[in-house]
């Protein structure tokens, strides 16, 4: 496949920003990009092929689908085989294999398992069902979690008592400054994640540059921006600079969205999370608040997390730090592939196993 | 999991706005943002408005996408 940006009306553009990058980076540099959404971006539009050998992009915990431990999806599963329970969840996470299934199998063996677009939807079948428990499997990063925030007040105005919630998001800050300290990966800078942004703005970030002089942009989903996002981190080292800038600025306000973060807030408090591969990290997931915590799953059902080991021989977690690659799994595009999936990164169309295999070759 | 999608506010009606995402409409929810207009363009996920974008660069990104899909289909077509 050619390049989409050799093809684009925006060729012009690319080229000048292809030289510059070209230009600038002439020592090895690694920059990571922490969300799935840029990872995909990045390998579709052919990007990796066009820059020089110099310059490195890999990608990191960025996958909400993929971070999240077997042991939850295990959870999930359990909660869909009890009596009388329809378990809704995105469709991302419909195919993660859990350690003895998932939950597109539990549907195919007859459990009421429902792929819903929006946190409303959960509320909606909620209301609409009332005899049956509904559990929604809520997963996301800050962009989702006030949505699934909002829903959730929602469904406590309508007084509606069958819904419950596992709630399993995750926040990226924190996940970020866990890499940094673990410091088994060396990173140059990061491309920031644009939509998670939207909600959070720059200042969650600003620890990257005070307490690790490293640098940050947040950073838009289109192969120029991601280009133009590339620059900038550069221009960062060639002037010795280490700050968090904002590249996607047509959609990311500074301050971030302040009321979704406030509704964010009344629902959920910051716990410690379990991350696949990073472990567990403080601050870094959300719980119930008081308020809500008659909507907790383990109110009304006895299905406790246990820790389980991943897959044997799967090198999702090593990947989702960014300590190797793909094509080094010995399960990569043999035993694991999208249609019949091992670890997490080959399931979620955001991985970097799917992005791999689906627009390998191009790196 | 993170996409948002730009769209164009049709009408608003309490909570909710009615949005075109290229021909496409679909109802979302403004509990997130609530200081939307008709005309605006937003920015979308999982069915909630969770930013207003400015029209120029929502018409730039609209065209954009149009164009990476219509050189991504292309690419695709050419090579098995």
């Amino acid at each position: 496949m050619k390049s989409q940006l050799t093809r684009s009306h925006e060729a012009g553009s690319s080229a000048s920003l292809l030289e510059e990058i070209a230009a600038l980076a002439r020592k090895p540099t690694r920059f990571m990009e922490v969300c799935g959404t840029h990872t995909v971006s990045i390998f579709r539009s052919g990007i990796r092929s066009l820059l020089p050998q110099s310059l490195e992009l890999i990608s990191g915990p960025g996958c909400p689908v993929c971070v999240t431990p077997l042991g939850e999806i295990d959870q999930a599963v359990a909660l869909a085989r009890e009596e009388g329970v329809a378990l809704v969840s995105f469709g991302d996470v419909m195919r993660v294999p859990g350690s003895s299934s998932s939950l597109s199998q539990e549907r195919a063996g007859g459990r009421d398992v429902r792929v819903i677009t929006s946190p409303l939807d959960a509320v909606e079948i909620a209301r609409g069902e009332p005899h049956k428990k509904i559990v929604f499997f809520a997963i996301g990063f800050e962009t989702t979690s006030p949505a699934i925030a909002a829903a959730i007040t929602e469904a406590k105005r309508q007084g509606v008592r069958n819904l419950s919630i596992l709630s399993s998001q995750r926040l990226i800050p924190p996940a970020m400054r866990a890499l940094l300290s673990s410091d088994a990966v060396q990173i140059d800078g990061f491309l920031l994640p644009g939509h998670v942004s939207v909600i959070i703005g720059k200042a969650p970030y600003s620890f990257i540059a005070r307490d690790f002089s490293l640098r940050g942009v947040i950073t838009g989903f289109e192969p120029l921006d991601i280009l133009e996002g590339v620059v900038m981190l550069l221009r960062q080292i060639q002037e010795g600079r280490a700050e968090i800038e904002n590249q996607y600025t047509r959609a990311v306000q500074v301050e971030g969205n302040e009321r979704a973060r406030r509704i964010m807030g009344e629902v959920f408090s910051p716990v410690s999370a379990r991350w696949r591969g990073l472990g567990t990290i403080p601050d870094s997931g959300l719980a119930l608040r008081e308020e809500f915590k008659e909507m907790d799953v383990a109110v009304s059902f006895d299905i406790p997390y246990k820790d389980m080991a991943d897959p044997p021989g799967c090198r999702c977690s090593e990947i989702l730090q960014g300590l190797t690659t793909p094509p080094h799994c010995p399960l990569f595009g043999a035993r694991c592939t999208p249609e019949d999936p091992i670890g997490p990164c080959m399931v979620s169309s955001e991985g970097s196993c799917a992005a791999f295999y689906k627009y390998g070759g191009l790196s | 999991m993170c996409l948002g999608v730009p769209g164009k506010v049709v009408t608003v009606e309490g909570d909710f706005a009615d949005v075109d995402f290229g021909g496409v409409r679909r109802k979302v929810s403004l509990l997130l943002y609530p200081e939307v207009g008709e005309g605006d363009y937003v920015l979308v996920h999982v069915g909630f408005v969770i930013q207003r974008l400015e029209k120029q660069e929502a018409l730039q990104t609209l065209e954009l996408f149009a164009e990476i899909e219509k050189a991504y289909e292309e690419s695709t077509d050419e090579e098995p």
